[in-house]
């Protein structure tokens, strides 16, 4: 399986809100950041959650947000960060 | 329609103070430790972690709330070991009620 995204691509969070498992945060999706990190690949948490543990693995990233592109309200520093760790199958290119 | 935010995706809201006083687990949060270790081990494999997370995620809002850490564990490990049929609601039943008469209605 080849990675979709490389180190610095800017990707965009699918704004989807299915049920059932998912490790995808709720204030970053419909969001932009920045790939940071290759994580390695893993089995789809949201098909582990229901039982199946033969699922194909997808890579998983460290995405780079800014604060103040995650919350309307943020009143701290315009530089703050937070990285979170997202499966490829979530992400878009950007543009 | 259910809500676009599930209740456990709480990252950003306010959550009040964090407790942080270190407390002495109960012997029945260790045993419940216990029983979802070996439940995933290599030789049962009946639980992966996201299947934990999934059951404690449908306990819904309120049993959320009110359930303490190892409370939340053992009520959704419950509910799996009876999706996947490795006890049934009449055995379990059976047996809560024999605990239950052998303790003499205290706490469990």
């Amino acid at each position: 399986m080849t990675a979709r995204f490389d180190i610095g691509a800017p990707v965009h969070v699918r704004a989807a809100y299915p049920p059932g498992h998912v490790r995808t945060p709720y204030y970053c999706r419909g969001k932009n950041g920045v790939v940071v990190r290759m994580c390695g690949e893993f089995r789809n948490p949201e098909e582990l959650a229901y039982g199946v543990y033969d699922g194909a693995v997808s890579p998983m990233y460290r995405v780079r947000f800014f604060q103040t592109d995650l919350w309307d309200d943020y009143d701290g520093s315009p530089e703050d960060l937070v990285e979170i760790e997202i499966f490829e199958h979530w992400l878009e290119p950007v543009g | 329609m259910t809500d676009r935010r599930r209740h456990h995706d709480m990252g950003g809201l306010e959550g009040g103070p964090v407790e942080t006083s270190q407390h002495a687990h109960e012997p029945w949060e260790k045993r419940v430790d216990a029983i979802k270790a070996l439940l995933s081990d290599d030789k049962r494999q009946l639980l992966t972690t996201d299947e934990l997370r999934r059951s404690i995620e449908n306990l819904g809002a309120d049993a959320y709330e009110r359930y303490n850490y190892y409370e939340r564990w053992i009520s959704a490990v419950t509910n799996i070991l009876l999706e996947k049929k490795v006890l049934s609601v009449d055995e379990l039943g059976v047996k809560m009620a024999e605990i239950e008469a052998r303790q003499g209605n205290r706490a469990l």
